[in-house]
């Protein structure tokens, strides 16, 4: 169970704001975060990685990872982040990207067989396409065992066949490791494969939709 | 019979300056890169201020505060025993302050150019900012790296306004290339001068092309890949 309420000014799209958040969050849940660009979302998820400081309350699984007072550093949050641009350690292979992380090989093998990586283990990141990236960086995400798994536009980068393919592999990895996920996204398709809950990031706050209100937007 | 002990001293200094450097610098260049602090202008200024000032001008600075009768001269003097003016010593910290931002500058733009996200990758990684110096900004800063090593060295083997006014010309001691050759001139024995200078010429032309080509070739390198 995650509890968090949280305030940040922001410069969004129409001048200063203050993004407001108040939710809580039940273990297993896999919530899509949609809303305008500028509108928060990825400093919503950077908030609760510790990337970003701000103001309020944050709790997981009865850790206080932020009060008043304290603000857990960075890394000690049992956090799994996923960039958009992927992020990976330049200078190391894939394999290399997973155990720095972790020196846990079975796992390090388990996902690169997962995520079908394998074959390329020992190839540089440099040397991969955009989809192999971004499931090294997936892989990478979970090689501490996170409680809370944060994808900031995971898939947006890359085309629709690959999109389709790595939403799978994103349902595999959540139900496999029994994770908590937020993912921010734009891809309503994306959202009802994935969503157990909808959030929105709209006027500053952060209003929870019913899974219902995709099927308007699909067709509006 | 040339004397090329000058040259061996301008290597030892450069060598022994980079060095040391190279050990400041590196953690202070990441932490200018990373820190959004109010003071860092202002260090930065003062980090590039050997850029814009006269070598004699640094030099003179220097001179005034290494003398024995200054309070920083006296306190180093009774507390390590060590005398920086006119000492192959002095010349080496004279040289730390003189080409300090050659090795600072490259090294803080190569921490600044890289992906924010990969060092955020880091700290999510568990790793501490120092492991993630070691393991992933500094491997992934390679030709900015080299430029830094490489620049300060030429720069320190080129000095000859702070060295000669710290350092003095004592053989052996602080007469380095480039003193050596302003003396050779000044009683007119140009043949050993062409020759000093020559060698200056010629090494400094191949520290740059070493640069040059290696960044070139590594950017031929990533550009097949990408």
């Amino acid at each position: 169970m995650i509890k968090m309420a949280l305030q940040k000014d922001l410069h969004g799209s129409e001048g200063l704001m203050t993004l407001s958040v108040k939710q809580s969050v039940n273990r297993g849940d896999f919530i899509v975060i949609m809303g305008e660009s500028g509108a928060g979302k990825s400093t919503l998820l950077r908030m609760l990685a510790g990337l970003e400081a701000a103001k309020g309350f944050v709790e997981v699984d009865g850790e206080v990872w932020q009060d008043e007072k304290n603000r857990l550093p960075i890394q000690q949050r049992s956090v799994g982040f996923v960039f958009q641009d992927f992020a990976l350690f330049d200078n190391m292979s894939v394999k290399e990207n997973l155990t720095f992380v972790s020196p846990d090989n079975p796992l390090a093998e388990e996902l690169l067989e997962i995520m079908e990586i394998e074959k390329l283990r020992d190839r540089s990141v440099l040397l991969l396409s955009g989809g192999q990236k971004q499931r090294v960086a997936l892989a990478r995400a979970l090689m501490r065992r996170p409680k809370l798994l944060l994808m900031d536009e995971p898939l947006s980068s890359l085309d629709p066949r690959m999109r389709h393919k790595l939403s799978e592999k994103i349902k595999e990895l959540h139900e496999r490791f029994g994770m908590t996920t937020l993912m921010v996204s734009h891809d309503v398709a994306e959202a009802k494969r994935l969503a157990t809950r909808l959030w929105f990031v709209e006027n500053a706050e952060v209003t929870e939709y019913p899974l219902d209100y995709l099927e308007s937007l699909e067709y509006g | 019979m040339i004397d090329f002990t000058p040259f061996v001293l301008s290597f030892k200094l450069a060598f022994l300056t980079t060095l040391i450097l190279f050990v400041v610098a590196l953690p202070y260049a990441w932490w200018l890169s990373q820190s959004q602090g109010k003071y860092k202008p202002l260090l930065e200024a003062l980090t590039a201020l050997p850029i814009v000032l006269p070598p004699s001008v640094l030099g003179f600075y220097l001179l005034v505060v290494f003398a024995p009768n200054s309070p920083v001269g006296h306190f180093i003097e009774s507390l390590f025993g060590m005398k920086l003016v006119f000492t192959f010593t002095g010349l080496v910290v004279a040289s730390c302050f003189y080409s300090l931002p050659f090795m600072v500058q490259p090294l803080q733009n190569g921490f600044e150019s890289l992906n924010r996200h990969m060092i955020e990758a880091s700290y999510l990684a568990g790793k501490s900012p120092w492991q993630t110096l070691r393991y992933v900004a500094l491997p992934n800063i390679k030709p900015s790296l080299m430029t830094a090593l490489i620049i300060t060295f030429a720069h320190t083997v080129g000095e000859f306004g702070v060295v000669l006014m710290v350092g003095g010309s004592i053989p052996g001691e602080t007469k380095v290339a480039s003193v050596a050759i302003y003396e050779l001139v000044e009683v007119m024995e140009y043949g050993t001068a062409h020759i000093y200078a020559a060698m200056l010429l010629g090494l400094s032309f191949l520290v740059l092309l070493t640069v040059y080509v290696y960044n070139h070739r590594r950017k031929n390198r990533l550009g097949m890949v990408v």
